[in-house]
């Protein structure tokens, strides 16, 4: 910090980066939420009156479908930001958490335990055999069950240094899948706890109360498309909320001092343990909502899915929209998870029309994730919306180096 | 005053417990093996040599997680990737380039000079991502450099399923090594085992003179103290770490060679499986310890080739829960390994 600089009063020049962070913050919010509403008003009322031509351009370039499912990547990748981008805790096996959740609707929500007759405000009309719990009753102890998981997982592997960190997650990250993937047949007694390769499939189409004009029946099928996305848009802006307030708070403040120097904060009264632990729980809790959702959205669970790319596609994400801003994070989940969709295979089929050639896009992006993680890396390290913190910081400091984030810039290099 | 004695008691306490359990662990693990051997001598004994072959091969990835890791303290991810490509290499130039299929005096030949080929290609593969991209984050935290890892390991992994490598799909060379092997009673010891630790033996012997013996490798280890004080030694810092990187490369490279030699077949993503079992080895003899890294490849390959094939295995569907198993309670219990020392952080 320069010395000749006029000495600001320090509280008044939090207020004013409060203020003005609580400003941006409410920008944002009303501008994902204005799209989300109108996105949903367009694709609900709009578009089933519009020309054949129009709806075919969207039915290959964004169809409702490609929508959700960025709903359950921006989800993840809100959760994931609690562990990477608040508490810096590099975590490479966030899927397991995703596979937990998705596994848990399954266990919940069809008829997989079809020795028991369980049904709890379930699936209408009601269904013989199996658990059948109302889905929003699933998503909160599929988010406990997780936060659970995260404790879990995190409690052994705190007293580890970041990469070895990496590496742990890592390993359960590849350990949870594998398990569902075996676990028709587990133990001597050959117990069938999610039936293997076949996965659990069909799981109870949502519940959903009746406040939306022109909504059938309280389950959502498969033709109810519109009225999904609006539904998972409230979890995915439960999310954002909670994130964003959390990161405001004691805990926040907590994460956010361990991801900058870690010793420091010790020293200032930061219980580590507890702290990390917290942070692991709730990016836990945010892939189970995902996980449910995501059943949801497949309406069913397979354990191919939860692969490692999926981990490293989540921390794309967070890295290219800018480790700690949920918004950003928000518009890197949005981006990539289109660009797997639907985004990269149709930018090539028109390429290739273009340009007469035949080349296969989609085979392409190992080479797309690979090369945004390393450019971003070498180049922007900071995202492409940088956190206001950093932002802040940036501003002030002088002797801030140009390569951006905070705390991904070595303390030892500022002071040099 | 009181609370302070209560909290280094209660560590204390929870540090002998931590003891007692790994010890116990040990003690069941060795128990578990002494029970495969009693069950089927014969049976265990082929799966032993089986394992030791495995073992060599993850030792060889193992030291350049090693090396690297001693050097510039980066987990290299890409590093089984690179070990990928060297498999998918081999096959083009021991196949396709010189044809070399049938098991011949002059195909084996052949192999020693594709070995080297190899090896050199991986080397230099791995020397230029190293100036390309870790090298401007060496001052970066930590976190940078793992993430730029990671992300070169997917363009290797892509660059391994363009057609002209493997292919999305699985792709199988013929293999020079016959298949067989010399029986002993009921115990087979298969000839592409003996070929694997008839190579590695000396490239270990090789690597531990260079790093020990000559003046580059003092380099190296002046480097891994303490970059500053070997720069101001007069020590070219870049260009030790580029070596170190090469090195590892071409260890990478040679694995990949006699993967395919053993195996036959290699696809792009065996290198992000097998990355993560030799890198479980290095951690398990101790990171940046280069007789830790062989020690620690060859009880994970032994351990492995228990699970899947002994009497009292798991079988193959649980291998990665085992060895992923191993690492954890590894982290848990002795996160410096057999040979590393415990590392107490710096303020």
């Amino acid at each position: 910090m320069a010395t000749t600089t006029a000495p600001k009063s320090p509280t008044s020049t939090k207020s004013a980066r409060a203020a003005k962070s609580g400003a941006n913050n409410r920008r944002w919010a009303l501008i994902f939420a204005g799209a989300a509403i109108l996105v949903f008003v367009f694709y609900q009322y709009l578009l089933p009156h519009l020309d054949q031509s129009v709806k075919s351009v969207f039915d290959s370039w964004l169809p409702i479908s490609t929508l959700e499912e960025s709903l359950v990547w921006i989800i993840c990748a809100i959760g994931l930001n609690i562990v990477v981008g608040y508490a810096g805790l590099l975590d490479l096996g966030y899927v397991a958490f995703w596979a937990i959740g998705g596994y848990t609707a399954g266990w919940l929500m069809s008829s997989f335990f079809n020795n028991v007759d369980f049904s709890f405000f379930g699936v209408i009309p009601p269904q013989p055999g199996g658990i059948h719990i109302n889905f929003w009753i699933v998503l909160v102890i599929a988010a406990a069950f997780c936060a659970l998981w995260g404790v879990i997982i995190g409690a052994p592997t705190l007293r580890l240094k970041g990469d070895y960190l990496a590496i742990v997650t890592l390993g359960f990250g590849e350990i949870i899948p594998q398990v569902f993937y075996n676990g028709d047949c587990i133990g001597p007694a050959c117990w069938n706890v999610s039936n293997g390769t076949q996965g659990i499939y069909p799981v109870d189409s949502m519940n959903a109360p009746k406040i939306l004009p022109g909504m059938k029946g309280a389950t959502l099928g498969i033709f109810d498309q519109p009225y999904k996305y609006i539904f998972f848009c409230l979890v995915a802006a439960l999310c954002v909320f909670v994130s964003l307030r959390i990161r405001e708070g004691r805990l926040g403040r907590a994460w956010l001092a361990i991801r900058e120097d870690e010793l420091a904060a010790s020293m200032m009264g930061v219980p580590l343990m507890r702290t990390k632990l917290a942070a692991y729980a709730v990016g836990a809790a945010m892939g189970g909502f995902g996980g449910v959702i995501f059943a949801e959205y497949v309406g069913g669970v397979v354990p191919d899915r939860f692969n490692f790319s999926i981990s490293i596609t989540l921390l794309a994400m967070v890295v290219l929209g800018g480790m700690g801003n949920v918004w950003g994070v928000m518009v890197g989940a949005l981006v990539l998870a289109w660009i797997n969709a639907t985004g990269l295979k149709q930018i090539g089929v028109t390429f290739n029309q273009v340009f007469h050639t035949s080349i296969n896009f989609p085979a392409n992006n190992y080479l797309l994730f690979g090369g945004i993680l390393v450019l971003m890396m070498l180049f922007r390290r900071a995202g492409l919306f940088p956190e206001m913190r950093t932002k802040a910081v940036l501003e002030e400091d002088e002797v801030a180096d140009d390569a951006g984030g905070t705390h991904l810039s070595d303390p030892e290099e500022v002071t040099a | 005053m009181a609370e302070a004695a209560e909290s280094r008691s209660s560590r204390a306490v929870k540090d002998l417990i931590l003891r007692y359990l790994g010890s116990s662990l040990l003690v069941l693990a060795i128990i578990w093996l002494l029970a495969n051997f009693v069950a089927d001598p014969g049976r265990s004994f082929t799966v032993l040599f089986q394992g030791l072959g495995n073992g060599a091969l993850y030792a060889l990835i193992a030291l350049g997680y090693t090396l690297v890791y001693g050097i510039i303290e980066l987990i290299n991810f890409a590093h089984g990737d690179l070990f990928m490509l060297g498999s998918v290499f081999s096959g083009i130039i021991v196949v396709n380039i010189f044809g070399a299929t049938t098991n011949t005096p002059r195909n084996w030949g052949i192999l020693l000079v594709s070995i080297v080929l190899v090896m050199v290609m991986c080397g230099f593969i791995n020397l230029l991502v190293e100036r390309l991209a870790y090298r401007r984050l060496r001052r970066a935290p930590k976190l940078a450099s793992l993430i730029t890892a990671v992300g070169v390991s997917f363009i290797f992994q892509w660059w391994g399923q363009q057609s002209w490598m493997t292919g999305s799909t699985p792709k199988q060379w013929p293999q020079v090594v016959p298949n067989g092997g010399i029986t002993i009673g009921s115990v087979t010891l298969a000839w592409t085992v003996m070929l694997v630790i008839a190579v590695t033996i000396p490239l270990l012997v090789l690597l531990q003179w260079i790093v020990t013996r000559t003046r580059q490798g003092r380099a190296m280890r002046a480097t891994a103290q303490d970059q500053d004080a070997a720069m101001l030694m007069g020590i070219d810092v870049d260009r030790t770490i580029a070596f170190t990187f090469a090195l590892g490369g071409a260890m990478a490279g040679a694995a990949g060679m006699l993967y395919l030699e053993t195996i036959g077949t290699t696809f792009y993503g065996v290198g992000f499986q097998l990355g993560l079992i030799a890198f479980t080895a290095a951690v398990l003899g101790g990171i940046g310890n280069l007789p830790g890294a062989v020690i620690g490849g060859v009880l994970i390959g032994v351990a492995q080739a228990f699970n899947d094939g002994g009497p009292y295995g798991l079988h193959q569907q649980w291998s990665q829960t085992f060895i992923f198993a191993i690492l954890i309670l590894l982290m848990v219990f002795k996160p410096e390994g057999i040979l590393g020392n415990p590392t107490v952080e710096k303020v």
